[in-house]
């Protein structure tokens, strides 16, 4: 979005005091639309979430760019899922600020907001609608008006049946649409999630442990549909396999009792010493 | 004889073909044949199917909510009263003067010393008003209470015992005389339909035709609407709600589109059944008769649409068959239905079927 043409159509368009209200600086603040205009789409800042006494997250700060792909690793109890829930909205922290691009505070938008708004969570059970078919569960998941009216009477475009072919083939599905979700192996559930996510074009993917339970050529076949996906969205994937996170060969960040402990690529935070310490206990 | 799988399609298109042929047939046996001829179709065989055609339409209605939207009702007997006291009010004023008591008002009311109609009553007398409120008071009831209900997320057996209370009140209700709907004796004593004798084999022949045709525009309608988009997300209400509002869908805006229009379903088939049987009163409204919809549909296969219609028929001949035969071992006979059903076809008569067809195909 090219800000300065931006100021230029409020400046003609609306009475001067008006214009002027809106912008700050060079900028023109929309809100609920996403800016990435500082490269970075997730900001979270000094984030504390208590269960009880108990630190989930312990002043944690993470930034993560638009289109890029990072990996959070960390021993159970870490922090990594609260992570996710107070991103998604699930969760709310008792203090800290988290921002979804320049503008979105996603402390004050719910968790329904938030999806609509481009942040798609994978759970780490599949939940796909089983007795739909694959194409089915996909059409189901795609971006678009989700009203009564328009269920009733509209048909799927052509840009959107491409739309689901395209996504379809991206996740290996495309020779069994017509199959039971139901039906399908660990694996293929697991893609078929992924594919409901991307059908819905989010801005930002989080990925829980996207490759728990499967076999290896699965795992392969998962880190590479990834790696594609990196072009077009930014993702956060959490991850226990390290193999896996070395496929990705992303920028790692290491969670250690609620709080970031390392960043760095796979090779430095292994060498890193606090790290060792951590995992190894020593 | 091994029984392949073009076998079984060339069975079941026979066995509808003879459905059909033999639906057409009854009301040419009753209208054309002579009383003494051996093919003739008495009044009785047709009012009986005619009432089947109904009943089949409300086990379709409980095969939209329950078998796809997986809301169980065990209430849908309300609807179908209303439907059925809508048109009965109409029916009563078409009595005229010929009641026992030749007043231009309802024997029961008289018998309650009433003098003029209660307000409710207004333009009952017109055909035309009454179809509405065939569709209204069912459609309008059904709204209210499935607004209120889906919003406060009910679900479940809650739900089911809700819409079971729901319909016990509304007999209790119907019971009280000063009600203004005949009390426990309800209506009867219908004479005509817009001015024509309904005991008449012509009128008997038009409503039994005109169950066929609801029926069948029902089927198709219902059809339609699982082909949809709708039908899609409706069936995904059943498997996972909670997902599907995760995804950005209103549920209980698609919840209450298939409720209403069940409810809808139902009025239009509970008005068809009331001039057939010449009666309408409380009993119709008993959580037992409820239940006994939902054992069709379950009997027939739920979330195929034909199933319930065929549970609908061979659950009510089989009680047609039994309450005369053997009246103190039908309750028995209903229940051993239903638990051998659960236990052995949870998919129903329908279920069965596609069983057979995947059997043959495996042998194949």
């Amino acid at each position: 979005m090219n800000a300065s043409n931006l100021i230029e159509s409020v400046h003609l368009g609306t009475p001067e005091g008006v214009a002027h209200a809106g912008v700050i600086g060079s900028h023109v603040l929309q809100p609920n639309t996403l800016d990435t205009s500082h490269r970075v789409i997730l900001y979270l800042e000094d984030i504390t979430v208590e269960f009880d006494g108990f630190r989930a997250l312990n002043k944690l700060s993470l930034t993560v760019d638009r289109g890029e792909l990072r990996c959070i690793i960390g021993p159970n109890g870490a922090g990594k899922t609260t992570m996710m829930d107070v991103i998604t909205g699930k969760t709310r922290p008792d203090s800290g600020s988290a921002f979804f691009g320049q503008t979105i505070d996603l402390l004050r938008t719910t968790e329904t907001e938030i999806a609509v708004l481009g942040i798609g969570r994978k759970f780490q059970k599949p939940t796909v609608f089983e007795n739909h078919t694959v194409l089915q569960n996909l059409a189901l998941a795609q971006k678009g008006n989700r009203g009564l009216w328009e269920c009733l009477w509209s048909k799927p475009t052509a840009e959107e049946l491409h739309q689901r072919d395209e996504i379809a083939k991206l996740i290996r599905l495309q020779e069994v649409l017509s199959r039971r979700a139901g039906d399908l192996s660990h694996g293929q559930k697991q893609w078929l999630e992924i594919g409901m996510l991307l059908m819905q074009d989010p801005a930002l993917i989080l990925l829980d442990e996207p490759v728990a339970g499967m076999t290896d050529a699965e795992t392969e076949r998962t880190a590479e549909l990834i790696l594609t996906l990196k072009e077009r969205h930014s993702l956060i994937v959490v991850e226990h396999d390290m193999d896996f996170v070395a496929q990705l060969a992303s920028k790692v960040t290491v969670l250690h009792e609620g709080s970031v402990l390392a960043e760095g690529s796979l090779a430095d935070v292994q060498n890193n010493e606090r790290v060792i310490e951590v995992y190894l206990g020593r | 004889m091994k029984l392949t799988e073009s076998k079984l399609i060339a069975l079941a298109r026979g066995f509808f073909i003879a459905a059909a042929v033999l639906a057409l047939w009854l009301p040419v046996g009753h209208l054309l044949l002579p009383a003494d001829s051996a093919l003739h179709v008495s009044a009785f065989w047709l009012t009986l199917i005619g009432k089947f055609m109904c009943f089949a339409i409300l086990a379709l209605a409980m095969d939209l909510i329950w078998g796809f939207g997986g809301i169980l009702s065990l209430g849908q007997g309300l609807f179908f009263a209303l439907g059925g006291y809508a048109f009965g009010m109409y029916l009563m004023r078409e009595i005229g003067l010929d009641g026992v008591y030749k007043s231009p008002l309802p024997d029961f009311m008289v018998f309650l010393d009433w003098k003029a109609y209660p307000w409710y009553w207004a333009f009952t007398e017109h055909f035309a008003y009454a179809l509405a409120l065939v569709v209204l008071v069912p459609g309008v009831i059904a709204f209210l209470f499935g607004y209120l209900a889906f919003r406060s997320r009910i679900k479940g057996v809650y739900f089911s015992i809700i819409t079971q209370a729901l319909t016990f009140a509304a007999m209790l209700a119907f019971f009280r005389n000063d009600m203004g709907f005949g009390g426990n004796n309800g209506f009867t004593d219908f004479k005509r339909i817009l001015g024509f004798s309904i005991t008449s084999g012509g009128m008997r022949v038009v409503l039994y035709s005109l169950s066929i045709a609801a029926l069948v525009g029902c089927y198709f309608l219902c059809r339609k609407l699982i082909a949809s988009r709708y039908g899609q997300v409706l069936t995904a209400v059943r498997d996972g709600e909670s997902r599907l509002m995760f995804l950005g869908y209103r549920t209980l805006h698609f919840k209450l589109f298939a409720w209403t229009l069940a409810a809808v379903m139902s009025g239009i088939a509970g008005a068809l059944y009331v001039p057939q049987v010449g009666i309408i009163n409380p009993s119709e409204m008993s959580p037992a008769q409820s239940i006994e919809v939902a054992i069709w549909t379950a009997v027939g296969g739920r979330a195929t649409l034909i199933g319930p219609i065929l549970g609908a028929f061979t659950v009510n001949a089989a009680k047609s068959y039994f309450t005369v035969a053997f009246p103190q071992l039908w309750l028995f006979f209903l229940g051993a239905i239903f638990i051998g059903v659960t236990l052995f076809l949870p998919r129903g008569i329908a279920g069965l079927w596609q069983k057979l067809i995947e059997r043959a195909r495996a042998n194949a």
